[in-house]
């Protein structure tokens, strides 16, 4: 463990990585410390500039706090790709590592449905399924994770089915160990680095659907978040770019990142470059 | 005139490699004509020399001392240009693997047209047609006007290594490097192969460098034989003097290690049958495509044979024969179609989930490739001690046993926490072969075990398996496609080809009567075989008397 630290931390990407990921957690972490009222409560005159009127990013047409919008905008964003991300894990790696490890009829079915899902454009999806439940935080994570699954179940079987042929996996079989543990403690650790790479930027993916979401209208209306706030200034974008912009930038800075996190990691964790 | 001059030639690698330098201070000559052989085992260097001389080395190494003169010009100093106008055309170099040297989705006359024209633009299409067909011909490829036609997928092992040939020799080379070429070849082609750069050669009148690990391969071509161990030549001197008095112990030591020339085993009597594989079929079934037929391969085709308490049975036979998908079978880990598999009398394909669990513990297998046949996320002991642990004993009892298998296996007990990658090949399969005993099992398959493993680390390993069988009574089914190994180990040996058995018999008289034409063309193809047989004292001169009969 603590080796695979210590490779993490000498790749640069994950320094910056992680260094802008914990920037981004302690805004989140800090927004109701800092801003204690909703981020929905008027703080000021509308179309401020930033800096303007004791706002440090201005404010909105509504003279809401662009700057408490996207610390609060960052707990929702957060919460809602790790917790899509996770959905889309469990679905995805269960059905593509059973799958790649079954074989035959079973793999044949679970890979169609696979397809059926892929088939579906993944955003079109999302707000048919969030539309229908009614939008809110659970449901919006649920849509998320149920549209995000199919890459990550489609590379853990064709991962599962490789790494199923190598030679230790048969070792291991022979050494009398049950499939279930054969899967568990010797396919999947061994397959897990691209799934940790895909899932990271699936972290990203759902941030962003988040977004588009609440661009759509189709956000939680109790919680503020950056895809809404984005959707409300883009009409005023030319008059004020700020409205949009630095919510759009929050957007950028954590799926970039998230990503930088996830390639260290893939690094981190394959034992050949971290413990050579 | 030298064609080419090596002259303390030194290549550095770069820092946190496991030595300063890849070679330091080597210095051989080529001469017109000749046929020198740079031999050596893995990591000694020999491939690093090759793609110095061809300015061909990898990023961050390069050479850092000495001369390289080809024909007068100092290769290392050579400019780019100069250097891509001698390559191919003055020097050229066919590689190990020829699947991965051509290029996939370009048919290998194209391929060959393509290093003509490089260095002769101008020549006329036709003209470079009727040269490749000529080429074709000259390296013995069967009906080269449909052959020059096919993708690289759609020729045998040996035939695409003939197209390298015939690509490295489109331009008249001066000089040949060939890196390893029949390495990755069945021994049957190995031996065509050989026959034909030798032929080749002397045509020619070229200079030819064989880069080989295999000193049975020296015995069969080399004039001249360059000994390299660990980047320094050791030993260098004509192919029969370095040969036959050897005066380097390192040399001694490789030419003793090749294995085959000891007494041959005999079996106890009063066998009693452990294992017997009864008319086993197995027929693999590729689709290929919704129109075309499917392709079918037999693995097994009325497999009978059987192994005796306290025996080994080696299963001989080149890529494709079906030895492999065998072991598999016994095993289970491939469901054969018909047929029966009787261990201890009880039909291991009948076997419930829980019969097939205890018959695995009872038989063990080490595999080929001790590179893939490690989790290589897991420390070597971790992944010893899961099996006796799936059997229920303790997780302090099945480390305590762990360790003292790494001792017995020669690794000591400190290596338990390590990872794969930290072992050398040879200690690998060491680790594989404890991991198999810590089961305690009765029969032990060892599926190609030695044969990605250099022949000292080979003749180590092949004498820990026979120490272990000795001392704990095992029976062992040795699959390998090198004849010498099977001589070595076996006491009975079983020739397949193509999913069929055309020969099986006491290993003694196997050797020294083969009845299948089979089975001779085999034991012909050895390398080294008239020089070993020559070699041998009279109380070696089994291989002689045996082999070559």
């Amino acid at each position: 463990m603590n080796k695979t630290l210590k490779t993490f931390l000498t790749r640069p990407a994950g320094i910056v990585g992680l260094i802008l990921l914990a920037g981004v957690c302690a805004i989140a972490a800090l927004a109701p410390v800092l801003y204690p009222g909703s981020p929905w409560n008027m703080a000021g005159m509308p179309f401020a500039r930033p800096g303007e009127a004791g706002m440090v990013l201005g404010s909105d047409t509504m003279g809401r706090d662009i700057a408490a919008g996207v610390m609060h905008g960052a707990r929702v964003s957060l919460l809602i790709g790790i917790a899509a991300t996770a959905a889309a894990l469990v679905i995805g790696v269960s059905i593509g590592a059973v799958a790649g490890f079954a074989g035959g009829g079973i793999e044949t079915l679970l890979v169609r449905v696979t397809e059926i899902f892929q088939t579906i454009p993944n955003f079109v999806l999302a707000i048919l399924l969030v539309a229908i439940m009614t939008p809110s935080i659970g449901t919006i994570i649920l849509g998320i994770g149920l549209v995000s699954w199919p890459p990550l179940a489609r590379l853990t079987r064709a991962q599962v089915k490789s790494v199923a042929q190598r030679e230790f996996v048969q070792a291991a079989r022979c050494q009398g160990q049950s499939s279930l543990s054969v899967l568990l403690r010797h396919v999947l650790p061994n397959a897990i680095s691209p799934i940790i790479v895909t899932g990271s930027l699936t972290v990203a993916a759902a941030i962003l659907i988040e977004a588009a979401l609440s661009f759509m209208g189709l956000g939680d209306p109790n919680h503020m978040s950056w895809g809404y706030m984005v959707g409300a200034g883009r009409t005023v974008i030319r008059q004020a770019w700020w409205m949009s912009v630095f919510p759009g930038l929050a957007i950028l800075v954590t799926v970039v990142a998230i990503n930088l996190v996830g390639e260290a990691l893939n690094d981190a964790l394959n034992p050949r470059i971290s413990r050579a | 005139m030298t064609l080419l001059t090596v002259d303390s030639l030194s290549i550095a690698l770069p820092k946190g490699a496991d030595r300063a330098r890849a070679v330091s201070k080597v210095s051989f000559n080529i001469e017109p004509d000749q046929m020198v052989c740079l031999v050596g085992e893995s990591g000694s260097g020999k491939s690093m020399i090759a793609h110095a001389l061809l300015g061909l080395l990898p990023p961050m190494v390069h050479a850092d001392g000495g001369r390289i003169l080809f024909e007068d010009a100092d290769l290392l100093t050579a400019g780019s240009e100069r250097m891509r106008s001698l390559r191919g055309a003055g020097i050229s170099m066919i590689f190990q693997e020829p699947l991965t040297a051509l290029n996939p989705l370009k048919k290998v006359g194209a391929q060959v047209a393509e290093a003509i024209r490089v260095h002769a633009p101008r020549l006329p299409k036709a003209e470079i047609s009727a040269r490749v067909k000529e080429l074709f011909e000259q390296v013995g490829l069967p009906d080269p006007a449909r052959l020059a036609g096919a993708f690289p997928f759609q020729l045998s092992g040996g035939q695409r290594q003939r197209v390298m040939i015939a690509m490295a020799l489109s331009n008249n080379p001066r000089l040949l490097i060939a890196d390893e070429p029949t390495t990755a070849l069945d021994v049957t082609t190995q031996r065509q192969i050989l026959d034909l750069i030798r032929q080749l050669q002397r045509e020619r009148g070229m200079g030819v460098l064989f880069i080989t690990h295999d000193i049975g391969v020296v015995a069969d071509i080399a004039d001249r034989v360059v000994v390299l161990r660990q980047g320094e030549v050791v030993e260098q001197g004509a192919a029969a003097e370095v040969l036959h008095s050897p005066r380097c112990d390192y040399t001694r030591m490789l030419l003793e290690a090749v294995p085959g020339k000891g007494a041959f085993r005999h079996r106890p009597d009063a066998p009693e049958p452990l294992l017997e594989i009864k008319a086993l079929e197995k027929t693999f079934v590729t689709r290929q495509g919704m129109f075309s037929p499917p392709r079918r391969v037999v693995a097994a085709e009325n497999v009978c044979c059987r192994l005796d308490r306290g025996d080994t049975l080696a299963v001989v036979g080149e890529s494709g024969s079906g030895k492999s998908t065998l072991a598999r079978m016994i095993l289970r880990l491939i469901e054969p179609d018909d047929g029966a598999i009787l261990y201890c009398g009880r039909n291991v394909r009948n076997m419930n989930r829980h019969a097939l669990r205890n018959f695995r513990r009872r038989a063990q297998i080490v595999f080929q490739d001790p590179y893939a046949s490690l989790d290589p996320r897991l420390p070597v002991g971790e992944s010893i001690v899961r099996g006796p642990m799936a059997f229920g004993t303790s997780r302090h009892e099945a480390t305590a046993e762990a360790r003292r298998w790494l001792d017995r296996v020669g690794l000591g007990p400190q290596a338990f926490g390590r990872f794969p990658h930290e072992f050398s090949g040879g200690q690998r399969q060491r680790v594989c072969i404890a991991r198999a005993l810590a089961l305690k099992p009765e029969f032990l398959i060892a599926d190609e075990a030695v044969s990605a493993l250099d022949v000292s680390v080979q003749a180590q390993v092949l004498d820990l398996l026979s120490e272990l069988k000795a001392e704990i009574g095992l029976s062992m089914l040795f699959i390998t496609h090198d004849l010498r190994v099977a001589r070595e180990i076996a006491d009975r040996v079983v020739v397949m080809s193509r999913g069929r058995i055309v020969e099986q018999n006491e290993t003694q008289a196997l050797f020294e009567r083969p009845q299948d034409p089979y089975t001779r063309r085999l034991l012909d193809a050895v390398p080294g075989r008239e020089f070993f047989a020559g070699r041998s004292a009279p109380d070696q001169s089994q291989f002689l008397n045996g082999a070559i009969a």
